[in-house]
């Protein structure tokens, strides 16, 4: 057992740190805001030259050879800047599907692009009606001649409006929440009868509405959902992990400002019911943090059921911990903490968007308690 | 980063499940598990049997008994006895009092003493708090005065955990009245049969006799029975509290009380179907598992990191190994008093030693009881309160 980062991983925290420390202050992310696109293309471009968009792939192909450690490393230190670059969806989750779905022919032409910041991927997955349930799927798939034709209309595409290729999900066959018979689909952006919608999300990052009239499609999986829902629970590992360090940035500054605000003639952090309050924030952090190490450890893990349950858990115990620092956090700063020109308020509404996605707090606990929970065996 | 255990570490913890439980007797195993008092002839015959292999005394140094394990032998060593229902060795003699004469007392209190305190000849029990010093420990009024070879002791202990069982006592007394309250404290090793003593219990809200009231009415104590040097004390007393930072968080014994909790939740009924597949149930036990997940988890970033960290030093995940785990093991004694029901309400104490058949199931006598009892975690051992204190001073730096 050994917490430790090998001499590679910690060299690739160094620099990732040292990039978001020299280059992503909150001044310089809003500035990156104000960009075409809501991001900084020259970052994008400091990615790939760090080799940040190979992360998980292949070395072969231009990949870093990273696993789920690295990921954490990288994520931690991207919710510390509160990184506008569409590096989740394509690296994580389009890198994910491409790696777990992608036939060889498929990721040895695509992952070359992504690894250089040539291609970028979305995943338009989620449906009016189908919240957090994976395989609730009523986009259609039907087969014309050697491939398939897409109708339908996706939600929420995380980075939807600046992809290259879009990974899309579509029913085959089966009802509306069968998990069999949903397939795979990848289309290029520009694609006649695809429509896309972008806008900002609540945390300053972006979206699309995805509409799909008569798409043609190449086909990936036929029966994706196991690929699907394995990229899903990476990619809850990899928001574990840059929660916490959204949370860590929360529960420094709010520790800073108990220290230099003054009131009644003393620092506040004098007061004991904040140096309290402060202290549950740590305690927060510091169970996110071991539940992040879990699902990273836990994510690459074959059998599905001991990987769910492992990240229903850290997303829970996330969840909870986050919404509880975030509140917190604007709460010990008072009124400075409302204001869009401080930080803590960033931080706060992306902790708030990460507590959702793919489930919230609830959701995961609602499943770990089916799954028989965590101790003895599972049900 | 690599979470699993070495062929190595896999080796022994298996073999300690073994020896655990197999060479522990099962009837003293199945007391724990149902939270029934263990008897002092139990807790004595389970540590003899540690001791024979040498494993009551882990914690201490190698040249006095202790084993030379590493940080994650000593939690699996930990892990596996509370999984297996084992009584852990009595705290009073291997946690506290034993490293103390290890570390500081002389050559002789330590060959007359520490064999005895490892095999459980000698039952110990301490003497800090005061009905006017309990989280402000350092204010206690009990005094040792030197009289020739003597010192003469008066003044009162409380919450002193089993001195019904104890041989000796460990005193903290006041020795200096005329300096800085930190600085005239000793450090006394006092005979519980020395004339002079009383011991008073104080029965707690569960019904059990687990903490006394100890007085001393000019007690005589041989001088040579002071640990280290005369007004020193608060230094051991210090090394004493700081010496167990993660066996305190329980996780071996909550996890074990969460699987039992299972067991007993699938032979209760709610409604149609077991408790066990009650929704609600089945949350509220899955949210306290997340807890002790991440807690365990925590124990294991400390654990690993002692092995890189100065002596002394500590890591900020450890601060927060007592505040979480005791919260957690007060949340387990709840669900347990949910699984029984209405079976909670019979007191069954008092029908000890005559024959009358438990009401309802064997394991519900305790639920109750246990979860009044547990209410002390979050206060013995420094409250919770006393633990944001420090660690917002010792870690926030506020």
């Amino acid at each position: 057992m050994d917490f430790d980062l090998t001499e590679d991983q910690r060299l690739l925290k160094e620099s990732v740190d040292r990039l978001i420390a020299d280059q992503y202050s909150f001044a310089q992310r809003k500035g990156y805001a104000t960009e075409n696109g809501g991001w900084s293309t020259r970052m994008w471009g400091q990615f790939a030259e760090m080799g940040l968009l190979g992360l998980p792939f292949e070395e072969t192909l231009g990949g870093f050879g990273g696993g789920p450690v690295e990921t954490m490393i990288v994520m931690e230190t991207f919710g510390r800047g509160l990184v506008l670059e569409p590096f989740f969806a394509t690296v994580i989750l389009g890198g994910g599907l491409l790696r777990r779905a992608g036939s060889a022919a498929l990721r040895g032409a695509l992952i070359p692009q992504v690894a250089a910041g040539k291609l970028k991927l979305a995943f338009a997955h989620v449906e009016r009606q189908s919240r957090y349930n994976l395989a609730d799927v009523t986009t259609t798939a039907r087969r014309q001649g050697s491939g398939y034709v897409l109708d339908g209309a996706k939600s929420v595409v995380l980075h939807g409006d600046c992809a290259g290729k879009i990974f899309v999900t579509a029913r085959i066959a089966g009802d509306r929440r069968d998990r069999d018979g949903v397939g795979l689909f990848l289309v290029d952006a520009n694609s006649p009868g695809l429509t896309c919608r972008g806008y900002p999300t609540q945390d300053g990052l972006r979206a699309a509405e995805i509409g799909l009239s008569g798409v043609r499609a190449e086909t990936v999986s036929e029966n994706a959902i196991p690929a699907i829902e394995h990229t899903i629970d990476e990619a809850i590992s990899a928001l574990c992990a840059e929660a916490v360090g959204t949370m860590q940035v929360m529960h420094d500054t709010t520790l800073e400002y108990l220290k230099t605000r003054k009131q009644f003639g003393r620092a506040i952090g004098s007061f004991q019911v904040l140096q309290h309050r402060s202290v549950d924030m740590l305690v927060a952090l510091e169970q996110a943090r071991s539940m992040s190490m879990f699902a990273a450890v836990m994510a690459s893990e074959e059998n599905p059921i001991e990987r769910k349950r492992a990240i229903a858990a850290a997303k829970v115990q996330i969840g909870r911990s986050g919404k509880h620092i975030g509140q917190e956090a604007v709460q010990l700063h008072g009124g400075i903490g409302m204001t869009q020109e401080y930080s803590v308020g960033h931080s706060f509404k992306r902790m708030t968007m990460i507590e959702q996605m793919y489930g919230s707090a609830d959701d995961h606990l609602a499943a770990l308690a089916k799954m028989g929970g965590l101790f003895g065996k599972a049900a | 980063m690599d979470l699993s255990f070495t062929p190595e570490e896999l080796a022994f913890r298996a073999e300690a499940r073994r020896f655990f439980n197999t060479e522990i007797p099962k009837s003293i195993r199945a007391k724990v598990a149902e939270g029934e008092g263990l008897t002092k002839e139990d807790m004595v015959a389970s540590q003899r049997i540690l001791n024979a292999r040498n494993w009551a005394t882990v914690n201490w140094p190698v040249a006095v008994g202790g084993q030379d394990w590493s940080p994650v032998q000593v939690y699996l060593y930990q892990d596996e006895m509370q999984l297996a229902h084992c009584p852990a060795p009595i705290g009073f003699n291997v946690s506290m009092v034993g490293p103390v004469i290890a570390q500081f007392g002389n050559e002789q209190q330590k060959s007359y003493f520490l064999p005895k305190t490892a095999n459980a000849d000698i039952w110990w029990c301490q003497g800090f708090s005061e009905p006017g010093s309990g989280s402000d420990l350092a204010s206690l009024r009990t005094k040792a005065e030197r009289k020739g070879d003597k010192y003469i002791v008066n003044g009162q202990k409380t919450w002193t955990t089993l001195a019904q069982y104890a041989d000796w006592i460990f005193c903290l007394v006041r020795t200096d009245t005329s300096v800085k309250q930190q600085e005239g404290i000793s450090f006394l090793l006092i005979d519980m049969n020395t004339p002079g003593i009383t011991v008073r219990p104080i029965v707690t809200i569960d019904g059990g006799r687990e903490v006394n009231e100890v007085f001393f009415d000019n007690v005589e104590v041989p001088v040579e029975n002071i640990v280290g040097q005369e007004n020193k004390g608060w230094d051991y007393a210090k090394f004493l509290l700081g010496n167990e930072r993660t066996g305190i968080a329980r996780v071996g014994m909550s996890k074990a009380k969460v699987i039992r909790i299972k067991e007993l939740a699938a032979l209760e009924f709610a409604g149609e179907r077991p408790l066990i597949e009650d929704p609600r149930f089945q949350e509220k036990l899955a949210a306290v598992e997340i807890e002790l997940k991440a807690l365990e988890m925590t124990q294991l970033r400390v654990v690993a990191d002692e092995r890189k960290m100065a002596k002394g030093r500590q890591n900020p995940a450890s601060s927060i190994l007592k505040l979480k785990g005791s919260v957690i093991q007060q949340q387990l004694t709840e669900l347990l008093m949910e699984v029984v029901g209405p079976y909670v309400m019979p007191y069954q104490r008092d029908f000890d030693g005559n024959n009358e058949p438990a009401i309802g199931p064997e394991y519900a006598s305790e639920a109750a009881p246990m979860y009044f009892n547990y209410r002390k975690v979050s206060i013995y051992g420094g409250s919770n309160e006393i633990q944001h204190n420090i660690i917002a001073k010792a870690i926030l730096g506020l």
